[in-house]
């Protein structure tokens, strides 16, 4: 194959080929490697758009429509009714509860759960033995299945069985009752997303500390910057727009948390609710149970338009503060 | 977003970085504290899977212990044989479903997107830039923003409480065709595609015999990581699939249903789900943590 390419490069062109073969066949051949150029880069990116634009991006749109709607597929009920949901969805009082339980959420995981990659990665980043062994370590819970996990978390965090509840009891701390105190179920929750995402933000952290030049360590040192110092004052600066990156998609996923809150709410009559005074129910699952398990598909997906603009809103910040740091490495 | 963007590119520096250990591998060497603060950050990513572990290996009277057992019990089998014989939780159709809908996933989404990765990275076209633009952008879009009108679609499909609606919609994924892109960019060469034009091979056998092989690294972890999103995937398929149809998330979401103080059979359950991904953790944990810190993975 490269041997015949080097000559065509260099020397004259190739003779044209197959002179001797018959006209007819010749364009017919031509005409197939022609529609093969020109046809097969669309034929190649179209099974993308096929399911994009029917699974991915028909529905976002067409939830817009539904979210105007009076929609029970159930009953059959449909009608157009405006912007009613919109006007209910700014008075309803569950919603607001449940925007600030996620949020609540979010910032009870993020901020220690950021902090702590950072110093994990900062350890990371030394020479050391067996480096390999605890990276793997900390992606460990990255690579467990969500579900199956809440479900152990939410039996450490059982007020009476838990191991977590024991552990603290050998302190002399009374039995915290997680699941039903507003505070300490966002904690519950937070932990469990702690302890998935804290190593895979550690992992990024790291690759970015490694881009970080040398020299402006040994130029820190020789002026007498103390390690910590040389960690607040050159790393954390240079891993500016990394962390602006995680923050931001922390908070993505942080918005749309739902696996773990329901599977919290083990033994309760409805799984959705987030607990009997709705102490931990997030937009997501009180976008699903209005459309899944109240038939109130219009108002589900009033619920689901809101999240989608919050979460627009989040990704402009990500791209206009990386844009005005430069971008990440 | 931009981790994304700096993508598989960075894979060549990468490599020459590991040839020199002293400019990338940290200034100072690790102190007692740092190995401190390692070793109890790797018991706490640990200690729940293993916790998982002893419980599903022991009787019922283990949550009453005190203090826990630390060490596997004998009872392993007997669970797992509960798991199975139990009527409510489908867990054998559960799995057989979560490895038809992973491995259907998997294929398809590494095939279409390298074949799409490759056309955008390496063919002319007219459109391409704001074909590619309008990728980058679908990244942003969550799927289960969506979900209602997607469920709506199966409904009408009749797909509703079958394994083809946690399928079909997954098929292939704008965040898949742009890392894919990102690699053939820099690791096909160009003259190893005229080459093959010139000996007259169509455009779907130069992808098929030069792009596919020399994208096989990218292809490995996109496909690692397509097989552990769908195997872990919840929301979707509680929306849209039958308790007596389940994957195998759904099917200890049934045991946690049903038998919710029966500990060591759900923990028998949850163990069981994530043997799968735990057993691709093991074998390709090095390609996992290559591909996180080269921004390949999508939170």
């Amino acid at each position: 194959m490269t041997t015949d390419l080097r000559p065509s490069r260099n020397g004259p062109p190739p003779p044209p080929p197959a002179k001797a073969r018959p006209r007819p066949a010749r364009t017919w051949r031509t005409r197939l490697a022609r529609l093969d150029v020109k046809g097969a880069p669309y034929a190649f990116i179209s099974p993308f758009y096929i399911v994009f634009l029917i699974f991915g991006a028909f529905p976002l749109v067409y939830t817009l429509w539904v979210s105007l709607h009076d929609w029970e597929l159930a009953s059959g009920t449909r009608k157009f009714i405006g912007l009613d949901n919109y006007d209910y969805l700014l008075t309803d009082a569950d919603f607001w509860h449940a925007t600030v339980n996620t949020l609540g959420i979010f910032a009870v995981s993020t901020i220690p759960q950021l902090l702590i990659a950072l110093l994990v990665a900062n350890a990371l980043n030394r020479r050391m033995r067996l480096p390999t062994m605890f990276r793997i370590g900390m992606v460990a819970p990255l690579v467990t299945s969500t579900a199956a996990v809440a479900i152990v978390f939410t039996q450490m965090f059982d007020t009476n069985w838990g191991m977590i509840n024991w552990v603290i009891g050998l302190v002399g701390i009374d039995p915290i009752h997680w699941s039903s105190s507003r505070g300490w179920s966002w904690i519950a929750i937070a932990m469990m997303v702690d302890w998935r995402w804290t190593g895979y933000n550690a992992l990024i952290y790291l690759a970015a500390m490694q881009a970080i030049p040398k020299d402006l360590y040994e130029a820190a040192a020789i002026d007498g910057a103390s390690r910590i110092r040389q960690f607040w004052q050159i790393t954390v600066p240079m891993l500016r727009p990394t962390i602006i990156f995680t923050v931001i998609i922390s908070t993505i996923g942080g918005l749309q948390l739902f696996t773990e809150p329901v599977l919290f709410s083990v033994g309760t009559p409805n799984k959705m609710d987030g607990g009997p005074m709705h102490q931990f129910q997030t937009i997501t699952m009180y976008m699903y149970d209005n459309a899944f398990g109240h038939d109130r598909y219009g108002y589900g997906a009033t619920v689901a338009w809101a999240l989608f603009v919050m979460i627009i809103v989040f990704s402009l910040i990500n791209f206009l503060a990386v844009r005005r740091t430069g971008g990440t490495k | 977003m931009t981790t994304l963007l700096a993508g598989p590119g960075g894979r060549p520096d990468a490599k020459h970085a590991a040839a020199r250990p002293g400019r990338f591998r940290g200034m100072w060497n690790a102190s007692p504290l740092t190995y401190l603060t390692l070793i109890v950050a790797l018991v706490l990513s640990i200690f729940p899977i293993y916790w998982m572990i002893i419980v599903a290996t022991r009787t019922n009277s283990v949550v009453a212990d005190v203090p826990p057992p630390l060490l596997p019990g004998a009872h392993g089998p007997d669970n797992v044989g509960r798991l199975f014989d139990n009527p409510e939780a489908y867990f054998a159709k559960g799995l057989l479903n979560s490895a038809l809908a992973s491995a259907a996933v998997t294929i398809s989404t590494v095939f279409f997107a390298s074949l799409a990765g490759f056309a955008f990275a390496k063919l002319r076209f007219r459109g391409k830039s704001a074909l590619l633009l309008t990728i980058i952008a679908t990244m942003m879009i969550p799927v289960q923003m969506g979900i209602i009108p997607l469920y709506m679609i199966m409904v009408k499909l009749g797909w509703t409480g079958q394994l083809q609606a946690v399928i079909v919609p997954f098929l292939v994924t704008g965040f898949g065709v742009f890392m894919m892109r990102q690699y053939a960019d820099q690791a096909v060469p160009d003259e190893l595609i005229e080459a093959a034009r010139v000996d007259g091979c169509t455009t779907f056998g130069i992808y098929w015999r030069v792009v596919l092989p020399a994208l096989r690294p990218a292809a490995g972890v996109l496909g690692l990581f397509t097989f552990m999103q769908t195997w872990n995937e919840f929301m979707w398929p509680l929306a849209v699939l039958q308790p007596d149809n389940p994957t195998v998330q759904l099917s200890i979401n049934n045991l946690a249903n049903a038998y919710f103080k029966d500990y060591t059979l759900m923990f028998a359950g949850t163990s069981v789900a994530i043997l799968p991904l735990l057993i691709v953790f093991i074998i390709f944990g090095r390609q996992i943590i290559g591909g996180i810190m080269e921004g390949a993975v999508k939170a």
